[in-house]
C-alpha cells in the first residue's frame, strides 16, 4: 500500500499528521477506483503519450530577442542583483 | 448583450467602447457580490483599453471584437496583470509576458473585463478549490456553478462580461458551461496555443470560448484558432472562417448516441431534456442512431491516473525561488516543503500525491502505462465511431449543478460528475456544450456535441441549428435576492 511519507518526500510536500491521514485514506480510496483499469486487457495495446500526430519540433538555431532578465527577475521571492537567492546549498 | 449585438453597436456608433465597459463594470458592481465570478478586475486598464479602441475605430478600423468586454480566466497570463491560478502560491505573480490568446484577442481590440475565478490551478468540478473563496451559480447562489471554468461561466450568465475564455481538462469549460446555461466549446487539442496557459495536465489541455450564443462561440474561434510557434502542441492547421458553417442545414447528418451515455445515475430530468434535443435534431433533419463507445467507463480511471502523473511533474516548479510564494525554512529542502505545503490548497496536494505514487519506482507500469493504454483503447472507440457518423450526442453532465458543499468531502464523487466529459480530452477531440433545457428546480441542462479531430465546423453546425430552433440560450437567470 502507498507509503504517504515517502510519496510526499517525493513530492517536496511537508504535510502535518492530519494531512497525511486524510490524504492516504482517500488517495487509497481513489486509487480503488481506479484499479478497475485491470479489468481490461491491454497486452500489446500501444499507449497514447497525447493524441497529435507530431514528434520533436525543432526550430532554426538562433539568436532571438528573450524575456530581459530584470523581467524574469521580478516575481522572485528574493534576488540579488542578476540573481534568484537561495538558502545555503552547499556547507 | 452578446458580441454580436455589441460589435455592431459599436461599429455603428450608437454605443462607444468607453460606454460599454462602463456598463458591465456597473453590472460587476450590481452583482459580483453574490456571485463571486473574478478574482481580479482592472476598471483603469479596461477604460483605456476602450479608450484605444474608440481611437482606432475612429480612424476606420473594423476589427472582430472592437472594445468587447471579455473576461479571462485567471490561469491564462496577462502581461502586467495578475494571474493567480486561484492560488496562494501565485498570490502576487505578475506575468512577464502575454498568452497568445489574450495576445490575439488584443490584436483584435478586446477589453480585458477581468480575471475569473477557478479550481486552484484548474483542478476541481465546482469552483470551489479557490484560495480566493467560491464562485456561486447565478442560476441558485446554492449551488456551485461548475469548475474549473466556473467564474467565466457564472460571469457570462450573469452578464458580467460579453463573453469570457476558459481552459478545459477534463470538462472543465463545458461542464460549468452546462451548469450556468451558456455556450461552452473544448476546442481539438492542439488548434489553440497554449502559450501562456499555466500548465496542470498538458497533454489534456485545451483553451476555448464561454459565450451568450454559439455564433459568439464561432467568432471567438476565428480569433484565437491557428497555429502558434510559441507552443510545439500547436497544430499547423488552417483556421477556417467557423461563422460560415452556420446557417447551414443539417439535413442527412449522422449524429451517433452512445448507448454507454445513458446509464445509471443520469439525473431524470437530464435524460428527458437530451432526448427531447435528439428528436429535435431529427427534426431538423439529422438521422440519430445507437452507437457503441465501450470503452467509456474507464475513463475517468485513466483520467484521474494521466491527469495528476501530469500534474505532479508541471507543479514542480513551485519550488520557492523562481516566483510566487516563499516559506523559509532550516534549510533549501525544508524550503521546498513548507512553501508548497503553506501555498497548495488541499485539492491540489492530493493530486500531487496521487501523480507523484502513480509514477513512483514500481508503479509506473501498473499505472501510467496502464492508463495511456487504456487511452489508446478511448481515442479507437471515437475513431470507429466517426467512420459512421458525424457527431456523437450525448448529456454533458450526469446531473444539474449541485449543491456548494454536497461533494467537497469525497473527491471521488466530485471526479465523477466529469463522467460524460472526460472521454473527449482523452481523444483529443472538439465538443461543445449548449443550453438544452431546465429541471422542474429551473436548473440549466447541457446538451454536448462531439466532432471528429480538427471539424468543429460540423459541431457548430448541428449546434447553431439546434440553438435557433429552440432558443433556450436567451433564457437569464434572475439573480435572487
Amino acid at each position: 500500500m502507498m507509503d504517504i511519507d515517502h510519496v510526499a518526500a517525493l513530492a517536496r510536500l511537508k504535510l502535518t499528521d492530519r494531512e497525511k491521514e486524510i490524504f492516504s485514506r482517500q488517495v487509497v480510496d481513489i486509487i480503488r477506483y481506479i484499479d478497475k483499469l485491470n479489468e481490461l486487457d491491454t497486452s500489446g495495446i500501444e499507449p497514447t503519450a497525447h493524441v497529435l500526430p507530431m514528434k520533436n519540433i525543432f526550430r532554426e538555431d538562433e539568436i532571438r530577442a528573450s524575456l530581459p532578465r530584470d523581467s524574469a527577475l521580478r516575481n522572485a521571492p528574493e534576488r540579488d542583483g542578476g540573481f534568484y537567492r537561495v538558502p545555503r546549498i552547499i556547507e | 448583450m452578446n458580441i454580436e449585438e455589441a460589435r455592431s453597436a459599436v461599429i455603428r456608433g450608437e454605443i462607444s467602447p468607453v460606454e460599454l465597459a462602463g456598463a458591465v463594470f456597473e453590472r460587476i458592481g450590481a452583482v459580483e457580490e453574490k456571485i463571486g465570478s473574478y478574482v481580479s478586475v482592472r476598471k483603469e486598464h479596461a477604460l483605456s483599453q476602450a479608450k484605444q479602441a474608440e481611437d482606432s475605430i475612429r480612424s476606420g478600423d473594423t476589427p472582430a471584437l472592437p472594445g468587447i468586454p471579455i473576461a479571462v480566466k485567471d490561469n491564462i497570463c496577462t502581461k502586467g496583470i495578475k494571474t493567480t491560478c486561484s492560488s496562494r502560491i501565485l498570490e502576487n505573480f505578475i506575468p512577464p509576458y502575454e498568452s497568445t490568446v489574450t495576445q490575439r484577442l488584443g490584436e483584435q481590440g478586446y477589453v480585458l473585463a477581468g480575471k475569473t475565478n477557478l479550481d486552484e490551478f484548474a483542478m476541481g468540478s465546482s469552483t470551489e478549490n479557490s484560495f480566493f473563496g467560491r464562485t456561486k451559480n447565478p442560476w441558485d447562489l446554492q449551488r456551485v456553478p461548475g469548475g474549473s471554468s466556473g467564474g467565466s461561466a457564472a460571469a457570462v450568465a450573469a452578464d458580467e462580461c460579453i463573453a469570457a475564455i476558459g481552459s478545459d481538462t477534463g470538462g472543465s469549460i463545458r461542464q460549468p458551461a452546462a451548469f450556468c446555461g451558456v455556450v461552452g466549446l473544448k476546442p481539438t487539442y492542439g488548434r489553440v496555443s497554449r502559450y501562456g496557459l499555466v500548465a496542470f495536465a498538458s497533454s489534456l489541455d485545451q483553451i476555448g470560448p464561454v459565450t451568450k450564443t454559439v455564433r459568439d462561440s464561432a467568432i471567438l474561434m476565428n480569433v484565437i484558432s491557428g497555429h502558434d510557434p510559441l507552443d510545439s502542441t500547436s497544430a499547423a492547421v488552417d483556421t477556417p472562417d467557423f461563422t460560415s458553417a452556420l446557417g447551414r442545414d443539417i439535413n442527412g447528418m449522422k449524429i451517433g448516441i452512445p448507448k454507454e451515455y445513458f446509464i445509471e445515475g443520469l439525473d431524470g430530468e437530464v435524460a428527458g431534456a437530451v432526448k427531447e434535443a435528439i428528436k429535435q435534431l431529427e427534426t431538423l433533419g439529422a438521422v440519430a442512431v445507437e452507437i457503441s463507445l465501450p470503452h467509456t467507463e474507464y475513463a475517468v480511471a485513466a483520467y484521474y491516473i494521466l491527469a495528476t502523473s501530469e500534474a505532479s511533474s508541471n507543479l514542480a516548479r513551485y519550488d520557492g525561488v523562481k516566483y510566487g510564494l516563499r516559506v523559509e525554512g532550516d534549510d533549501l529542502i525544508d524550503m521546498y516543503m513548507k512553501t508548497r505545503d503553506e501555498g497548495f490548497g488541499p485539492e491540489v496536494k492530493r493530486r500531487i500525491i496521487l501523480g507523484t505514487y502513480a509514477l513512483s519506482s514500481g508503479y509506473y507500469d501498473a499505472y501510467y502505462r496502464k492508463a495511456q493504454q487504456v487511452r489508446t483503447l478511448i481515442s479507437r472507440d471515437f475513431r470507429k465511431a466517426f467512420e459512421t457518423v458525424d457527431l456523437v450526442v450525448t448529456p454533458t453532465t450526469p446531473t444539474p449543478a449541485f449543491r456548494a458543499g454536497e461533494k467537497t468531502a469525497d473527491p471521488l464523487q466530485m471526479y465523477l460528475s466529469d463522467i460524460f466529459t472526460i472521454s473527449v480530452n482523452l481523444a483529443g477531440v472538439p465538443a461543445i456544450s449548449i443550453p438544452c433545457g431546465f429541471t422542474s428546480a429551473n436548473l440549466p441542462v447541457g446538451l454536448q456535441i462531439i466532432g471528429r479531430h480538427f471539424d468543429e465546423e460540423s459541431v457548430f453546425r448541428a449546434a447553431y441549428a439546434y440553438e435557433q430552433a429552440t432558443g433556450w440560450h436567451r433564457m437569464r437567470p434572475r439573480l435572487q435576492e
